[in-house]
């Protein structure tokens, strides 16, 4: 049995969140009515020109600052001419032969935390199309032209990957990327982020590649692991009872976990790419560059090792933060407001992240600031309230019902601490109970769990256990 | 009242000799009294025009009046107009009514300049006898049994009959130049980008470019003056200062060296039309010009480069007419495919057929290399030949046409020499410089012309030399006999 080698490249689809489209003032919100949002460029009236949005060109630019790539300059769009209902000009701008961004590198991180580095071939700047809708028009399709136009940047990866979980991690890291560099809001449900996926499988030292296989429109880092992984076995089983792949571009249904054919094109592919004459070639100034590179904030790798440095988390909590940028970015204004980095950590990752799931609808944000948090965070580790009551008060702060300190106030949650109370408490079970005193400075330590639970009894469960057997355990060796 | 030009029209509303209402009433009564035969608009607008007329009234009398506040004019059909339809002379676009106004009507109604209608064109603006309209050809006032020229025939048309002091007009390889010539009248092409092509609806943008047809040169100077600019809804626009053109006109031609290249006087060129383009440069030597003999060796590869460089360029361009959104669109489609193929060539007239074929055709895989890289290349070549030319001289007189207005029909079968009746005039869309087509001695009763192309954003340069001449002729005065 010969030995495999998986091949398999990424093409990347971000939309970057510029306010408005690639080459018109329309508003790229996502969700409006049907054409609500498609001016007369994105129609493609008669005698209308696009004009370059400069913010698309500088998110690019930082995209190709950030992965160490060279910029292209000048670039230039060219038309992909062809003809379908939701390309209303019959041609996309795009770009061809002088993309915006060439080259670069991103290093990704793999289970066993081993890290590789994958080149990126280059990325370019397109306009989206619009969509068809077949529904409810009875027999006949309609256009929405609301996307028509939204900027995308198409990066596009070297076939240097290995494994579908290389994939994954790769399609994870470039998510990474351009949410913290703030150009695409990643958001996978509505398309933000999507890839195509190309894989062959050779045998292993062979140079030359095999035929490939295109996935295509993957919109989950555990989907194109899934899919990658099917069609890398399916590819095996067929190479290995000696048929042929086919290079075609296949469909991933997470229903079935399977891939399937696409519709064959009859004919091949002729987009007649050319330089767009509306256009000018762009030119991106050694000082927008130097001021771009200026102002990047701190990339996802950069910022984990500092939250380990910085604030001594584990490797796991620091991984986790920084999958989104807004996590990362609450987990420090947490800390900054006063609560300590382990507990913020652990309870961001845990209490928060939870309800943040739990909730039936999609929150953008949690409903309970940093400060706010913060405030919470400290009572638990000053002891005012115990871990259990603290979830009961993060629930209720959830809820809108206010801050740490009153909702503690109202619901009489204050962990009855060092204190008065605790010592009289404390003084009270070692004196009614002689007999187990005795019993426990002879050796039987089990006894303390008794002890524990006296104390708890007389505070009506008020006390901090934790405390309250420090307590006892210094009052009954010191008497 | 029609002999004036159009500075002097707005002389004579400045002086209050005629209101705005009458002047218009006078120039919709003339399309009205000959346009049947001419052909020469499309669509008349007249309701519209005379409450523009009364606006502009008002604006005098409240002492609001520019230069131009209340003159009419007529505007090519490929300029996008709010609420009037913009057909291109196209089935396609028959019964298109653009919701916004081009940049350059937006610009001239800003003027207080008042919208005669729509004139007749090759559709798309792909011809150069104004023969492929659908809405019929525009016959030349001069003899209604030949051609205009084209694309821009009908507004050529319109001004030569005096049925509209002045209208825009466009040119992608002589569409302005070559009409003025055929007709008789004063034609510019500015340098690409000096004029906004938004709302211009697009054959070959790389090449299009707005400009006007008018009587005088200093008539062109008055409208150049208002359409001329940077837009920002064009990228391809140059922010370029925009000088008093009118102020410049007065500049002296004693000591300008002027070209003339071999090419251009080269056997093709009917000699009775060499005799008068001649003429014109003995005027100017007689004005204190310096005559330099000059070469533009690879000029004979411009019209071949040109047909290239349009057709790829109109095949992707026209690309976005599939009966989907507005315009034509086919009877009882049965698939997508079909709607697109038989919308398209219902919409679709032979001649722009024709063009998105060798366009589509020279942009495919395996051929794009041998024709639309190679023409670019060519275009490089024909650029800095110019612009080595211009080194050497401060502007170039060469004729418009090689040809006399033809018989209609004459030419209709050989789309080939259709195409090189615009050797003259393609070299200059291919570098992007202005010309400006100017009327010379007649020949057997049909207007000649001579051109005059200058270095970029040299307009005033061409439109003083024009005016020179103009100060010491009467060629551009002269109204067809019918139309007196």
């Amino acid at each position: 049995m010969s030995e495999w080698e998986t091949v398999i490249g990424l093409e990347i689809h971000t939309q970057l969140s510029t306010r408005s489209k690639l080459f018109s003032a329309a508003s790229t919100q996502y969700g409006a009515e049907p054409n609500r949002q498609a001016c007369g460029i994105d129609l493609a009236l008669p005698g209308v020109l696009p004009v370059v949005n400069c913010e698309a060109i500088r998110m690019a630019v930082m995209f190709g600052l950030a992965v160490g790539a060279k910029i292209r300059t000048p670039c230039v769009f060219a038309r992909k001419n062809y003809f379908y209902p939701d390309l209303p000009r019959g041609y996309q701008i795009s770009q061809y032969e002088l993309p915006i961004v060439e080259g670069g590198t991103v290093e990704i991180e793999l289970q066993d935390g081993s890290h590789r580095q994958i080149e990126l071939t280059r990325a370019h700047l397109e306009e989206d199309a619009g969509k068809l809708l077949h529904e409810g028009y009875a027999g006949e399709s309609a256009v929405d032209l609301n996307r028509a136009g939204v900027p995308l940047m198409e990066i596009v990866s070297e076939p240097q990957m290995r494994s579908p979980e290389e994939a994954s991690a790769y399609m994870r890291t470039l998510h990474g990327i351009v949410t913290f560099l703030g150009i695409c809001d990643g958001n996978m449900e509505q398309g933000s982020f999507r890839c195509d996926a190309n894989i062959s499988m050779r045998q292993k030292g062979e140079k030359e590649l095999g035929v490939k296989v295109e996935l295509k429109n993957i919109n989950s880092f555990r989907f194109v692991e899934r899919a990658l992984r099917y069609e890398q076995q399916r590819q095996v089983d067929a190479l290995e009872s000696g048929k042929p792949i086919i290079q075609e571009t296949r469909q991933y249904d997470p229903g079935t976990d399977r891939t399937r054919p696409m519709r064959v094109k009859e004919y091949a592919d002729d987009y007649r790419y050319f330089p767009d004459p509306d256009l000018l070639p762009v030119v991106v100034d050694e000082s927008i560059q130097a001021e771009l590179a200026e102002s990047l904030p701190e990339l996802p790798q950069a910022r984990k090792t500092r939250l380990i440095d910085q604030h001594a988390l584990s490797a796991d909590l620091a991984t986790v933060l920084v999958q989104s940028r807004q996590w990362a970015d609450y987990f420090e204004a947490t800390v900054e407001a006063g609560a300590s980095a382990s507990t913020a950590a652990r309870w961001i990752t845990g209490e928060v992240f939870a309800r943040m799931h739990k909730e039936s609808t999609e929150l953008a944000e949690p409903p309970v600031s940093a400060d706010s948090l913060a405030q919470l965070l400290k009572c638990i580790d000053s002891g005012v309230v115990s871990n259990s009551a603290a979830k009961e008060v993060l629930a209720a702060m959830w809820k809108g019902e206010g801050e740490a300190e009153e909702i503690i106030e109202v619901r009489g949650l204050r962990q009855v601490g060092a204190g008065a109370d605790l010592d009289q408490w404390v003084d009270q079970a070692i004196e009614a109970h002689p007999d187990e005193v005795e019993q426990y400075r002879g050796g039987k330590d089990r006894l303390l769990g008794f002890f524990v639970g006296q104390v708890m009894k007389a505070s009506g469960g008020k006390a901090d256990p934790k405390q309250v057997s420090e307590q006892l355990r210094t009052k009954l060796q010191s008497d | 009242m029609h002999e004036r030009t159009l500075l002097e029209q707005a002389q004579a509303l400045q002086d209050g000799e005629v209101s705005s209402v009458e002047l218009t009433q006078f120039y919709l009564n003339r399309i009205q009294a000959h346009d049947e035969s001419l052909n020469s608009f499309v669509t008349v607008t007249g309701a519209q025009a005379l409450a523009q007329a009364e606006a502009a009234d008002r604006a005098r009398s409240a002492g609001e009046a520019g230069p131009l506040t209340g003159v009419p004019l007529a505007h090519k059909d490929i300029f996008c107009t709010r609420g009037v339809r913009t057909t291109c002379g196209s089935r396609m676009l028959d019964n298109f009514v653009s919701p916004y106004d081009a940049t350059v009507v937006e610009r001239l109604q800003a003027a207080g300049m008042v919208m005669l209608g729509k004139t007749n064109m090759d559709e798309f603006a792909m011809g150069s006898s104004n023969e492929n309209s659908c809405y019929g050809p525009v016959r030349n006032p001069w003899d209604p049994e030949r051609v205009p020229g084209g694309s821009s025939g009908g507004s050529a048309a319109a001004v030569a009959a005096r049925l509209a002091p002045a209208a825009t007009a466009t040119d992608t390889g002589g569409s302005i130049r070559q009409p003025a010539t055929f007709c008789g009248v004063t034609g510019l092409k500015p340098t690409y980008g000096r004029v906004s092509r938004f709302g211009m609806v697009a054959y070959a943008s790389s090449l299009d470019q707005g400009g006007m047809l008018g009587v005088s040169a200093e008539d062109c100077a008055a409208l150049l003056g208002t359409m001329a600019g940077f837009d920002s809804r064009d990228s391809t626009s140059v922010d370029h200062p925009v000088p008093d053109y009118q102020k410049e006109l007065k500049q002296p031609v004693d000591g300008l060296r002027l070209g003339l290249p071999k090419e251009f006087f080269d056997d093709r060129l009917d000699a009775r039309i060499r005799a008068s383009v001649e003429e014109a440069v003995a005027a100017w030597e007689g004005q204190g010009a310096q005559l330099v003999e000059i070469s533009l060796p690879n000029l004979p590869l411009a019209t071949p480069a040109y047909y290239v460089i349009a057709s790829a360029e109109c095949s992707s361009n026209l690309a976005r007419y599939d009966g989907v959104r507005y315009g034509h669109r086919c009877a009882d489609p049965e698939d997508l495919e079909d709607l697109f193929c038989r919308s398209r060539e219902e919409g679709f007239g032979a001649e722009v057929r024709r063009r998105i074929m060798i366009g589509t055709y020279a942009l495919s895989a395996g051929y794009r290399e041998a024709y639309y890289d190679r023409a670019r290349r060519v275009r490089q070549l024909i650029r800095r030949d110019f612009q080595q030319a211009f080194e050497k001289v401060d502007a170039i007189a060469a004729p418009v046409s090689p040809v006399l207005p033809f018989r209609l029909g004459e030419k209709t079968q050989d789309p080939v020499a259709m195409y090189l009746i615009d050797c003259y005039t393609i070299p200059v869309n291919l570098a992007g410089l202005p010309g400006l087509s100017l009327p010379a001695r007649p020949v057997d009763g049909l207007p000649t012309g001579v051109q005059l192309i200058g270095n970029y954003f040299d307009e005033a340069r061409l439109l003083g030399l024009g005016a020179a001449w103009q100060r010491e002729t009467d060629w551009h005065r002269q109204v067809p006999p019918g139309f007196a």
